[in-house]
């Protein structure tokens, strides 16, 4: 976990099991899978029979036989995210007040599944969340609105409209993207030389 | 900075509305409309007695759309510091006070898919003006209302008849209580919880509702806390090189305002903090009655909410 | 009192300018020789006549053409006017605050007649007389707040009171100093004040968010904020950086009087009665260095800010590639005092 550069970049506090909750709903992706783990490892077993997972794997297959293995009241496999989004929202539509919801993943997955959270009538604030995996990011442009996601390098070229813009750490939870903004607009052509600042 | 936005009122109607209860109507002197408010805002009634002013907060009870008048109902409570006594025993019609700017410290979050009301005795009185907004604003809401009996709760019927089958109310004399547990399982997500009663009721129910995986976020309520009677002390005003006696029945804010002296307050009962003064000197112990300051806050001695807190020993400075 | 409506405008050929009683009513930020953020929230009170504080709800020469730019901006991008939906009771408390203050300021300019919940609303200037059911969304061309800002100058910006924050859940934002509404709605209070400099530390934050929580009903406060751009375009917005970014490279030492622009926002906030929501009005007022310099005391202490800010201020309000230009410039109105 980074320290927030800005006061708007989201500081993930991890993973915390409430023991109160009626019901808990995972979604993880890929290393995220690991924060459950590690949960068990911290808070007893005693919570999954009243939990369900929500899993996307990415490069991380391995995963779901140790989730299986867990337990839970159910572990769902999404092929893609689209369809753990949709599943989550279908989940959501008809949960009562003492579901909890734990999201593990990279921030791209983290702040999509809140949109979809939010949007279902859960606080952000008590969503539990745990960043896992690359540090790449989920931007949007200012100028033509377009997201891009798995941004590794600062500056880079927009997949709308190709100016070159510039990841600021000013992060938005409604859209679930950082902001990104034309790096050369006063100067055009001048932008600085690419630098990998997300693995 | 004080430019008075207070408003000179006065007394229009007053109405026994259950044993212990009356209902006060108040209008402007000049007879002009009043400011509209959100509800659960409460304002504060500075009233003359013989001693000098009273001041204490009261919930506006009445619909925020009606701006003629506003309503506020008092419970006489026998081991006050007399101040529900004194409304319901000194004043009469056309007795004229002055009422503050409404105030709200107990709104509704407008975000809410669903409302549901917990209240317990005089504590129903924010919540009607609520409901009136919420109804007016199409919103889904539901209030579970205890009595202690048919003849001690206030409005009951009259709220019964204005929102029908989504107000329940359980009358303790008839051994029939809120079923807590079960409403606080049975809610769509995006459903906030207010509760207003004793305070007993308020503790209990936020309790239930943490251990029914309910979050912080969702759950609201608000505590009618008067400041406790106490023995008598002196402190010294550093600021305005005053030294005021309080009396036991009187709050520290209350006597320094009755030496002229003008600090901030906004609910008079200890709950939000803008009273916090801080100490420049103590040789005594404070006594903190407030649900604002941490434990930590408390035990350092640094500051005091002079609205409900009080002090035993030799000296007290403070930084008013 | 009429005022004489200018016919200008804020983009492509830059017509707009500062009559001489424009200039004198303009609300001068800097009440020394330096500047630092500080919680600079004071009472919104009536002030003198003929200043920028004689109403509280300000309308100026400016009007009509400011108004004319406004709908042009949002032509081109609705997402500059957005409102979340649990925001409609504040955006009714916001058209009846501006109604009342701009019927009271200015009587013979706009009227406003109330029959329980039918209301008139005349607009002189701008020609409209519309009849309406306040609190019905339906009897009107567009929802409350937009409604009402395409009549009145200033960005507004409605916030929400929940949690022990501000929420900034609806606005109508065309004349912003470079911030985004769509990127930033939703955000509370520190989230959306995140890259200010030095501000934080200091604990400004902290304070004003703590003032304005206990802001109360009838007692609206103001500040004022500050930001420079070249020409006087209202439109700086992240979103149009492209088009306007290139202008900070055209200042020279023959055209800093006409082209670098001062621009003030005086903040004015509301507590709302029916939403216990903050409505907080953003007014800008643009004037360029040549005005500036008609008046020797002011032409002074902006050259004497401008050459003692500190490094993170310069950057973040983007004063790097004119600044020493445009002090330089100053530096011939100095008025002779010592400093």
């Amino acid at each position: 976990m980074r320290t927030p550069a800005i006061k708007s970049r989201p500081v993930y506090a991890g993973l915390q099991v409430n023991p109160h909750a009626r019901r808990t709903l995972f979604a993880l992706q890929g290393e995220g899978a690991k924060a459950l783990f590690e949960q068990v490892e911290r808070a007893g077993r005693e919570f999954l029979t009243r939990s369900e997972v929500l899993f996307l794997a990415g490069n991380s297959v391995q995963h779901l036989a140790g989730l299986q293995q867990l337990a839970p009241h159910l572990v769902r496999q999404a092929p893609n995210l689209d369809s753990l989004l949709q599943r989550l929202r279908d989940d959501l539509a008809i949960a009562k007040m003492g579901t909890s919801l734990q999201v593990a993943g990279t921030e791209g997955f983290i702040g999509q599944v809140l949109q979809v959270a939010m949007d279902s009538h859960i606080d952000a604030a008590s969503i539990c969340t745990e960043h896992r995996g690359s540090l790449a990011r989920r931007v949007q442009c200012v100028h033509c609105k377009q997201f891009t996601d798995g941004v590794t390098h600062s500056p880079f070229a927009c997949s709308g409209c190709g100016l070159g813009l510039l990841v600021r750490d000013h992060y938005s939870r409604r859209l679930g993207a950082f902001q990104g903004v034309n790096v050369d607009a006063e100067a055009p052509g001048t932008a600085p030389s690419l630098e990998e600042l997300y693995p | 900075m004080s430019i008075s936005t207070d408003m000179p009122m006065r007394v229009a109607e007053i109405t026994q509305v259950a044993d212990r209860v009356k209902r006060f109507r108040l209008e402007r002197r000049d007879g002009g409309t009043l400011p509209y408010f959100s509800g659960g805002a409460h304002v504060v009634v500075t009233m003359r007695d013989a001693g000098g002013l009273r001041r204490n907060a009261y919930s506006l009870m009445s619909a925020p759309h009606e701006s003629s008048a506003y309503a506020i109902s008092v419970l006489h409570v026998e081991k006050s510091r007399g101040g529900s006594q004194f409304m319901h025993e000194q004043v009469d019609l056309g007795t004229e006070l002055t009422v503050s700017q409404p105030v709200n410290l107990f709104p509704v979050d407008q975000r809410g898919r669903r409302h549901l009301f917990l209240a317990g005795g005089i504590g129903i009185t924010p919540f009607m003006a609520m409901l009136e907004q919420l109804e007016r604003g199409g919103q889904d809401f539901e209030l579970h209302y205890a009595i202690r009996g048919r003849s001690h709760g206030a409005y009951w019927r009259e709220l019964q008849g204005k929102f029908g089958g989504r107000v329940n109310v359980y009358c303790d004399a008839e051994k029939v209580f809120i079923p807590v547990a079960k409403l606080l399982d049975d809610q769509p997500l995006g459903t906030h919880l207010y509760v207003c009663g004793p305070t007993g009721m308020i503790d209990a129910t936020l309790t239930m509702a943490r251990h029914a995986g309910w979050p912080q976020q969702n759950l609201h309520f608000e505590r009618f806390l008067g400041p406790p009677a106490g023995n008598a002390f002196r402190v010294i005003l550093q600021r305005s090189g005053m030294d005021v006696a309080v009396e036991g029945r009187q709050s520290i804010l209350e006597a320094v305002e009755a030496a002229g002296v003008d600090a901030p307050f906004l609910c008079r009962g200890g709950a939000c903090g803008q009273c916090a003064t801080a100490v420049l000197g103590l040789d005594g112990a404070l006594e903190h009655n407030d649900h604002y300051l941490s434990d930590a806050e408390k035990v350092s001695n640094s500051k005091l909410m002079i609205c409900v807190s009080r002090f035993k020993g030799r000296a007290l400075v403070l930084d008013l | 009192m009429t005022i004489a409506f200018r016919e200008e405008t804020f983009r492509d050929d830059f017509t707009f300018r500062n009559s001489g009683a424009g200039v004198l009513r303009f609300p001068f930020p800097f009440h020394e020789d330096r500047y630092t953020y500080t919680v600079n929230l004071e009472p919104h009170t009536a002030g003198a006549a003929g200043t920028a504080y004689e109403h509280l709800i300000d309308i100026d020469e400016h009007y009509l053409a400011e108004m004319q730019d406004r709908a042009l901006v949002l032509a081109e991008d609705s997402l500059r006017c957005q409102a979340l939906p649990h925001m409609i009771s504040a955006q009714w408390d916001a058209l009846e605050l501006l109604m009342e203050q701009q019927a009271l300021g200015y009587p013979e300019l706009f009227t406003l007649t109330k029959h329980g919940d039918r209301w008139r609303w005349i607009n002189r200037p701008m020609g409209i007389d519309q009849t309406f059911t306040f609190g019905d969304v339906s009897t009107l061309p567009y929802e409350p707040m937009e409604y009402i800002a395409r009549q009145a100058q200033g960005d507004l910006c409605i916030v929400d009171q929940r949690d022990g924050s501000l929420w900034m859940d609806a606005g109508i934002v065309t004349s912003q100093a470079d911030w985004s509404l769509d990127f930033d709605i939703g955000m509370n209070f520190m989230e959306w004040h995140a890259s200010v400099p030095l501000a934080h530390e200091a604990g400004v934050f902290d304070r004003a968010l703590k003032f304005l929580l206990n802001l109360q009903q009838g007692k609206p406060v103001r500040r004022l904020n500050w930001a420079m751009t070249i020409n006087p375009r209202l439109d700086t917005s992240p979103e149009n950086y492209p088009k306007w970014g290139p202008d900070r490279t055209t200042v020279t030492p023959m055209n800093v009087g006409e082209k670098v622009y001062l621009r003030v926002e005086l903040q004015s906030l509301w507590r709302l009665p029916r939403s216990n929501a903050i409505l907080f009005v953003i007014r800008c007022y643009p004037i360029n260095m040549a005005d500036i310099a008609t008046v020797p005391q002011w032409a002074r202490r902006v050259r004497l800010v401008l050459a003692s800010l500190p490094q993170q201020i310069i950057h973040y309000k983007c004063l790097v590639r004119f600044r020493q230009t445009t002090i330089d410039w100053l530096a011939q109105f100095d008025d002779g005092a010592p400093g």
